[in-house]
């Protein structure tokens, strides 16, 4: 929480305050050091075909904090891509509504509204030759953020800036001039970074940024993140399937499965006292370097039908202990919130 | 593992490659065993030719590639003066099969997953479409496709990632191979999807008792599948040893930096430790150790002369100048040197029981 409040001090009286104020700037109220940057409020998302939907998320309520990077995991069909989608507004929201710093951002709004989400949330892609444009040079690719919302002056203050950039993802001005397939995957990627983080976004949405690189590259990308956030107060939702990476880089993560939110917790606590049995089951696929640990490994295979869920007591996500929550029913609530009055399963 | 029977003798093995008139070399002198019956995993980045390397056992070197150099023996039989493609017949798809990595592009999406599946059988067991059928479906079984006859007439696009990659090994299944090699079958899968194909792999190769050769970028992975692990880096193994030698005793550089940039055992607040720079191109001919200019070990002669192999143990070896008795004594990097006890805490952090 202390971290928290600090960066909303430094959002207050730092840089933000020269600028014109836009709809979706803070208006810091801080309540119990409760401040979220981005709420869920009971969202509903589906894919039309004809006139049938299917629902792929399911009563989303969620709240991502400023300056946190959010974890939120799930397997491939869970929805977890779909989430960050509706964020930054290529998926419609069916029901209910998502607020940004307060305001509703989902459905139809203005205008001018939605060129300020634009400028707000940006995107890290999985894929980083497929997220390019084969055809323009890094600097156009770099600075079209730059372009498309007038933040410089003159050429030598754009070029200025896109080569400030450059440098901070490690990369050489001289790359400017080349095109994305003279770069290796690592280095596509952080040029992505760039091309997002060079507008100053307040909130990143990191789809599987790491999944199609090396490991040997992973850990440059997942350390620029960080740098990212660390300095500029930036908030991430970073969605990934392995929790290993996600429990590394996240402050809290939500596991996601079949479009509904089933465990949602601190990294920390998550690892120590993880309660629905869909956690267990991808806590025991996390692969472990270490062969004598690896070879008596037994994976939890997850099965819904285990919870038998009747109509007259429905599942729900519960807050078992301050800021832990779990997807239960009565029955399993009064069982996770002996686990954790025990101090967690062993 | 000692006295067992060989199945691949590799020796001094060089791959070349023209590209834009060029010859290349991209698989460097490297000699190595498989042994009857084990899983020996090949860990590099992308680029170190650990996929070209497999390759080469199989004959499916693209066009411009051609074996420079070194031999391949099959029980006897030298597999790089096989060059036409009849003389590939039996062998290839056979007793020597290939897992791919992507399921989707393995597959043919116009055919039904049950066709596909009895072609191979007639084609190499000389069945009828009847039988082929039937065997297509115990096969399907095997890989643990829920209603296998049912799922059948499906084509590949109705069926998940997981159970693409399981279609695939039904397929190979089906030829009853000697020697499976597994070019990275996981990577485009989730983690819990990841752990049941190793696993389901693993159970077949105790009954079929199959030689695995698994290619994979991530050590995580293999800590589970491997008997022994060989390093690839710049076309050539630097380490090779059991899993126990290299996950515990790494010895070269190379290996160390792999392992210390697994987020696994990063901790939280503290950078990960990376590699710097990129694999070497090979369109230079590389002078000394190719993991010289990335390597904050690197002395002067790692510039200048390649390392030979230095025997550590009977099954341990690593090509790296740091093991020459002249080399001074260098300590390891941190994180190699606890890394018993990151691995350890890893285990606890996921309660995981840990073997004797």
């Amino acid at each position: 929480m202390k971290n928290l409040f600090k960066s909303i001090q430094k959002a207050v009286i730092g840089d933000h305050s020269h600028e014109k104020a836009g709809l979706l700037d803070v208006i810091p109220t801080i309540e119990n050091g409760y401040d979220p940057i981005v709420s869920f409020k009971n969202v509903q998302i589906g894919y039309k075909r004809g006139n049938v939907e299917r629902v792929i998320i399911q009563g989303l309520n969620l709240d991502i904090m400023r300056g946190e990077i959010f974890g939120l995991v799930g397997e491939s069909g869970s929805g977890k891509t779909t989430v960050g989608r509706s964020l930054i507004r290529v998926t419609n929201v069916s029901k209910g509504e998502i607020l940004y710093n307060g305001v509703r951002i989902s459905g139809k709004i203005s205008r001018t509204l939605s060129r300020e989400v634009k400028k707000k949330i940006q995107m890290i892609f999985q894929d980083p030759s497929a997220s390019l444009n084969d055809r323009a040079n890094v600097d156009y690719i770099v600075s079209e953020g730059l372009r498309a919302f007038h933040l410089y002056e003159d050429e030598t203050d754009r070029l200025e800036k896109v080569e400030e950039m450059m440098r901070r993802v490690g990369l050489r001005p001289e790359h400017l001039k080349r095109y994305p397939h003279e770069f290796s995957g690592g280095q596509r990627q952080r040029i992505g970074i760039a091309r997002s983080m060079i507008i100053k976004p307040e909130l990143i949405v990191a789809d599987e940024p790491i999944s199609a690189l090396d490991v040997s590259i992973r850990a440059q990308v997942l350390n620029l993140i960080k740098e990212f956030q660390k300095e500029s107060s930036l908030t991430v939702l970073f969605i990934a399937h392995d929790l290993s990476v996600v429990k590394y880089i996240s402050d809290r993560i939500g596991v996601i499965y079949n479009g509904k939110i089933v465990e949602l917790a601190s990294a920390e606590r998550l690892f120590e006292v993880p309660l629905h049995p869909y956690t267990k089951s991808l806590l025991s696929a996390v692969p472990i370097p270490d062969p004598r640990v690896e070879k008596v490994k037994k994976v939890v295979v997850y099965h819904p039908q285990m919870h038998q869920y009747t109509h007259d007591d429905e599942p729900q996500l519960y807050e078992v202990e301050p800021g832990h929550f779990v997807r239960a029913n009565s029955a399993e609530l009064a069982a996770y919130k002996e686990i954790v009055r025990q101090g967690g399963n062993k | 593992m000692q006295t067992k029977e060989k199945v691949l003798e590799v020796r001094d093995l060089s791959v070349g490659f023209v590209s834009h008139g060029k010859k290349v070399n991209v698989i460097r002198n490297v000699t190595m065993d498989v042994y009857q019956g084990e899983t020996l995993a090949i860990v590099g980045e992308s680029g170190s030719g650990k996929s070209v390397f497999t390759k080469t056992f199989t004959g499916m070197l693209d066009a411009n590639g051609y074996i420079s150099g070194g031999s391949i023996l099959f029980h006897g039989e030298d597999l790089t003066k096989k060059t036409k493609h009849e003389q590939w017949k039996g062998i290839r798809g056979k007793r020597i099969s290939t897992i791919f990595q992507d399921p989707m592009t393995s597959l043919n999406p116009l055919l039904t997953i049950g066709y596909q599946i009895a072609e191979v059988l007639m084609l190499h067991h000389g069945m009828n479409m009847k039988e082929a059928k039937e065997e297509a479906v115990k096969l399907l079984e095997k890989v643990r496709i829920p209603d296998p006859r049912g799922r059948m007439n499906d084509y590949p696009f109705q069926y998940s990632g997981g159970m693409r990659q399981r279609v695939v090994i039904a397929i190979a299944l089906a030829c009853r191979p000697e020697i499976l090699i597994c070019d990275e079958p996981t990577t485009a899968l989730d983690v819990t999807v990841q752990s049941q194909i190793l696993e389901l792999i693993k159970e077949l190769q105790r009954e079929y008792k199959w030689t695995t050769i698994f290619i994979t970028h991530d050590l995580g992975v293999v800590a589970n599948v491997a008997d022994r692990i060989a390093v690839m880096y710049g076309g050539q193994i630097v380490e090779y040893g059991t899993a126990e030698d290299i996950f515990y005793t790494p010895q070269h550089p190379y290996t160390w930096a792999l392992l210390s940039s697994l987020p696994q055992l990063g901790t939280k607040n503290e950078p990960l430790t990376y590699i710097k720079g990129n694999p070497p191109s090979f369109v230079n001919e590389i002078i000394g150790d190719a993991f010289a200019i990335r390597n904050d070990y690197a002395m002067r002669i790692d510039h200048v002369q390649d390392p030979p192999m230095f025997k550590i143990s009977d099954t341990h070896y690593a090509k790296t100048w740091l093991l020459d008795p002249r080399a001074p004594k260098v300590e390891k990097p941190k994180i190699i040197q606890n890394l018993r006890e990151r691995m350890k805490q890893a285990a606890v952090e996921l309660k995981r029981e840990v073997g004797e």
